[in-house]
């Protein structure tokens, strides 16, 4: 009996929420009175994790999964599962670990509850509170198989610092039967910060007039170390690139501040954008509905209200 | 080339999310239900791939009587065949245990869902379903072609794409890209009288067995008003968001 964290990496570095969920692997072990397991792939130094609290470390040796490859590393964490004895198993929500963890499930004979956002509710009987209906409800689920896999909603418990001496054991993997998908090209914005991992999100819609005003959002997006985002008539116009459509058919956003300029705040933009910790909205006119969903709102025009924005930032962060 | 598209019938967007039964049970009353969206963009490529390389589609969805309204619409987009699984539809892994046993007998060579429903969003029955049936699986997916038994496939992945190749047959979890908004297609008069006529078949579930269940729902805590800062004083912004925030 044990719980089993995956800590997922890519480029040699471990992804933010691999820490996120080391920290909540530790909470729920606890919780259960079991111990934590943290599997890594292809990725022989822990160090990093060993700041979170992850006593034991197995990492994954195979030469079948140089790359990532959701059919490979769900037979890979399933066999980690298996020797270990785990019976809960926590994945992330990042793009890979949604396409991951239904296919570990299935190995392990699981039910797989996504969209996690504490810690347990119970243990007896296993109880998790999810997400649903696009951020405006929470379904209190029980688990009812004998191994459960867990989703972790992005940005949902945060980072606990524990460190400890850990151990790193080795544990080498071979695919059977083919990986079934091949990769032959990524594509990665590099030395971009992406909405996925980003802790501030600037966004930006219609009210900004036309594509040539963004210099400012990205200059704002520049002094926060933000992602850039849009609103969905934007990528529409082709002002912006589809990939910062955020909303509910386009990317969530889960950070903890959101920044929203000239977006009047429909309610397919709040339902992918409101789990974000803090809101701010910029806008002109005092009765955009996004008021009624923000933390901080200014009434005014972006095109004072943003280089004042910058200019106050800047000083801030050289005070 | 045999398509089967998901179909999940989901509430509208613009719906209120209330509960009954003592926070049980999710309050359909005065609700419309439309084609998850996401369902809806897979359905419109599969229509692609029927006028373009000749493929059948039929649509499944599990679900009890209520829901073939939402399968009659499906028909009407243009559908050839639907199917019903008699049942409700109480969690990810059950939905996927039961539409795998239409997929084994209907013998598809490209299965297309919906990577979530906007519902309970719970973003599993693609990936469940192609582990059940053994099939090749590509989740997020943005762009799909098909030559023979041979896909392409384009992936979203956190910040950028994934180029892929793969052989049929295979489940594909859709989303927006696959084909674009404006793409999307409203059933016309021709189309919804057509749609009465077309074969909507309605099979028994298989025991799926208990998963999870869920005990109650909840709705997020009512939030604080907006906190006003004036245009003109935008170190007080700053200053909320640094020292009561604690976000900068």
């Amino acid at each position: 009996m044990s719980v089993l964290v995956f800590a997922d990496s890519s480029d040699g570095k471990f992804k933010k929420s691999a820490f996120e969920l080391v920290s909540y692997g530790n909470r729920i072990a606890e919780q259960l009175g079991s111990s934590l397991t943290v599997a890594t792939i292809n990725h022989g130094d822990a160090a990093d994790l060993y700041t979170y609290g992850a006593s034991k470390v197995v990492n994954v040796e195979s030469g079948d999964l140089n790359g990532f490859n959701a059919k490979g590393y769900a037979a890979a964490l399933a066999a980690v599962a298996n020797t270990t004895g785990a019976n809960v198993v926590v994945i992330d929500s990042s793009a890979d670990g949604l396409y991951v963890a239904p296919l570990v499930a299935i190995e392990l004979n699981a039910a797989y509850a996504s969209n996690v956002v504490s810690d347990l509710i119970s243990t007896a009987p296993f109880t998790v509170k999810r997400k649903a209906f696009s951020n405006k409800a929470f379904s209190n689920t029980e688990v009812k198989t004998d191994v459960k896999v867990i989703g972790l909603a992005k940005n949902s418990f945060g980072t606990v610092e524990n460190p400890v001496d850990g151990a790193l054991e080795s544990f080498s993997f071979s695919v059977d039967g083919g990986l079934g998908v091949a990769t032959e090209k990524v594509e990665k914005a590099s030395g971009q910060v992406t909405i996925a991992d980003a802790d501030v999100v600037v966004s930006a819609g219609r009210g900004l007039k036309g594509p040539e005003n963004w210099g400012m959002v990205e200059e704002l997006a520049n002094v926060l170390g933000a992602a850039t985002a849009c609103s969905k008539p934007v990528s529409d116009l082709g002002w912006r690139p589809h990939s910062e459509h955020v909303g509910q058919t386009g990317k969530p956003v889960a950070s903890n501040l959101y920044i929203a300029i000239g977006i009047s705040g429909a309610i397919q933009h709040l339902a992918g954008v409101n789990a974000s910790k803090v809101k701010v909205v910029i806008n002109t006119d005092p009765e955009a509905p996004f008021f009624k969903a923000a933390d901080y709102g200014v009434v005014g025009d972006a095109f004072e209200v943003v280089p004042k924005l910058i200019d106050k930032l800047k000083a801030f962060k050289q005070a | 080339m045999k398509i089967l598209v998901c179909i999940s019938h989901v509430p509208d967007t613009t719906s209120k999310i209330n509960f009954v039964d003592n926070n049980t049970k999710f309050d359909t009353n005065g609700v419309q239900f439309v084609i998850n969206p996401y369902d809806e963009f897979c359905l419109t490529r599969a229509m692609w791939f029927k006028e373009k390389q000749g493929a059948s589609v039929t649509v499944v969805n599990v679900g009890l009587a209520n829901t073939e309204p939402t399968l009659r619409k499906a028909l009407a987009i243009g559908a050839d065949d639907a199917i019903r699984i008699n049942v409700e539809p109480t969690d990810g892994l059950i939905v996927a245990k039961q539409l795998a046993e239409v997929v084994k007998n209907g013998g598809y060579d490209l299965v297309l869902a919906g990577k979530e429903s906007a519902d309970y969003n719970g973003q599993m029955v693609p990936g469940m379903l192609a582990s059940l049936v053994d099939y090749n699986f590509v989740n997020a997916c943005t762009g799909i072609e098909v030559e023979g038994s041979d896909a392409k496939l384009v992936r979203e992945i956190d910040g950028g794409n994934e180029y892929l190749t793969s052989t049929l047959p295979m489940v594909v979890g859709g989303q927006k890209g696959i084909v674009e908004e404006k793409d999307l297609r409203i059933p016309n008069m021709r189309g919804i009288m057509m749609a009465r006529k077309k074969p909507l078949q309605v099979i028994e579930p298989i025991d799926a067995g208990e998963s999870t269940a869920v005990s109650s729902f909840e709705k997020p805590a009512p939030k604080g008003d907006v906190k006003l800062v004036d245009a003109d004083n935008i170190d007080e912004l700053i200053n909320l968001l640094h020292t009561e925030a604690k976000v900068i």
